[in-house]
């Protein structure tokens, strides 16, 4: 009776070995799943919270591309795709996009535009030139350098690029002003041009690649 | 017209002043030029037979212009030690002007004080040497700390003008190639000196490389956000040598304007 007590103890533990070993592998995956989508939920959260431009429920939830810092040494833009409702009007879902930008990522150390700046007016031109006007913080807010400087104007061009074909080139004004540089390093005089592999597949993974825009002059 | 700035009302007076402008940079390239349909070599007077020897030493590189950046109310990047890129730079421009020196190179500096030049001034200083590139002096307010980045401009469009002219808009659209070779050979250096730098120079639309009519690059160093000032200063002697050593590197492949083989 002993023996045979022993018999079923031992098999039991051995069982309960094998299924921890093939159940907690599983167990750690689904936690970081929720964990993930805990985090999402939070971003989605906060981009209703904090979004400027009213977004119409109606609108189509699609998912849009924002490019933000890959982290916070690395002078490397990465997108980060966010579920947002985004109108199909260029015009308006320029705007729904940079104010989302401007809203910056969960992780304030990876934002590329300062907290403070305002985007005042959007509007395309015919030849798809798109004007964004921003406030006067864009400018002296911003951390003063070629680099900072440059992932700014560059996360502004590759987030429209990725959400508003319509948008050719980039022209960008503050206060309604042309200026002559972004904070005394990037040339403002002049238009950012879009890259015209992603007009045609916008939906294209868009590898990070640091200062590939073009400026021309108007 | 050749400036094409219709929209922008505010822009008639820039346009005119840089009108002006292309006159300038198209002068001083005209001149650097031989005269049209007489060889170099060709001439018989006294004057003529001494050109040779003098054009191949016009046509090397023997000055660099050091620029650095801002300046006077200008504070550039500001540290939160009250650390100021505009007093920092000097300091730089000081150990890289030692180095090229050292190396045989005459350096002119934009500025030496406390005084804010604008961007076309600091261009027109470049613009008027023969056998010269053009280095602007940067600390970041980002980055990894102990790090440097040379920057080129990013493409401009073709200057296209028959009569030989460079828009002031563009002059450095004809250089490109030789900035980025450039470039390439200073971060290289700095790579060596600096670990984490990157390894080849990065494009941006840098304002002052924009009008400057010579191989010109922007070198920025990481950053006045330091805890210790001293950190950043022990860099100056490094970041001047690696200049020195990538100027040297570059002086084969240095073309002067006009020279055979000239791009502009």
């Amino acid at each position: 009776m002993n023996g045979r007590w022993k018999f079923w103890l031992s098999g039991l533990l051995v069982f309960a070995v094998i299924a921890a070993v093939i159940y907690v592998p599983i167990l750690r995956k689904r936690m970081k799943r929720a964990a993930r989508l805990q985090q999402q939920s939070e971003e989605q959260a906060r981009r209703e919270l904090i979004q400027p431009v009213p977004m119409n429920p109606g609108d189509p939830r699609v998912k849009a591309k924002l490019f933000w810092l890959s982290d916070a040494d690395n002078s490397v833009l990465a997108p980060v795709v966010v579920e947002l409702p985004l109108s199909g009007d260029p015009v308006l879902r320029a705007k729904q996009v940079l104010n989302t930008l401007l809203a910056g990522p969960v992780d304030a150390e990876l934002r590329t535009l300062p907290p403070d700046a305002v985007l005042l007016a959007f509007y395309i031109l015919p030849d798809g030139t798109g004007i964004a006007d921003f406030s006067e913080a864009l400018a002296t807010s911003i951390p003063s350098g070629i680099a900072s400087e440059e992932l700014a104007v560059d996360s502004m061009v590759r987030t429209l690029e990725a959400n508003v074909p319509q948008v050719r080139r980039l022209k960008i004004l503050i206060h309604g002003q042309e200026v002559e540089t972004l904070a005394g390093h990037v040339d403002l005089t002049g238009t950012f041009e879009m890259n015209t592999a992603t007009l045609v597949a916008p939906a294209t993974p868009l590898t990070p690649q640091s200062g590939a825009v073009k400026l021309t002059q108007p | 017209m050749l400036l094409g700035v219709g929209k922008f009302e505010h822009l008639r007076l820039r346009s005119i002043l840089r009108a002006a402008g292309v006159a300038l940079v198209g002068a001083a390239i005209a001149m650097a030029m031989p005269q049209s349909g007489a060889p170099a070599n060709a001439g018989s007077s006294l004057g003529q037979q001494t050109q040779p020897d003098a054009q191949i030493s016009q046509n090397a590189l023997r000055i660099v212009v050091l620029d650095p950046a801002h300046g006077g109310t200008d504070l550039g990047a500001r540290g939160t030690g009250g650390l100021h890129e505009s007093d920092i730079v000097l300091d730089f421009a000081g150990e890289t002007r030692r180095a090229l020196e050292q190396q045989g190179f005459q350096v002119l500096q934009t500025r030496q004080g406390n005084d804010n030049p604008s961007f076309d001034d600091r261009s027109a200083m470049a613009n008027a040497q023969r056998g010269a590139v053009f280095v602007t002096l940067h600390i970041a307010s980002t980055g990894i700390q102990g790090t440097a980045r040379v920057y080129v401009n990013s493409d401009l469009p073709p200057v296209t003008n028959a009569n030989g002219l460079i828009p002031w808009d563009r002059a450095q659209a004809p250089f490109l190639g030789l900035s980025r070779k450039f470039g390439d050979l200073v971060q290289g250096m700095l790579a060596q000196q600096f670990k984490g730098s990157p390894d080849t120079a990065q494009t941006s639309s840098v304002r002052q490389l924009r009008t400057t009519a010579v191989p010109a690059i922007a070198v920025e160093i990481s950053s006045v956000t330091v805890s210790d000032r001293a950190d950043l200063e022990r860099m100056a002697v490094g970041v001047g040598e690696a200049i020195a050593r990538g100027t040297m590197a570059f002086r084969p492949f240095y073309v002067a304007p006009g020279a055979p083989g000239a791009l502009p």
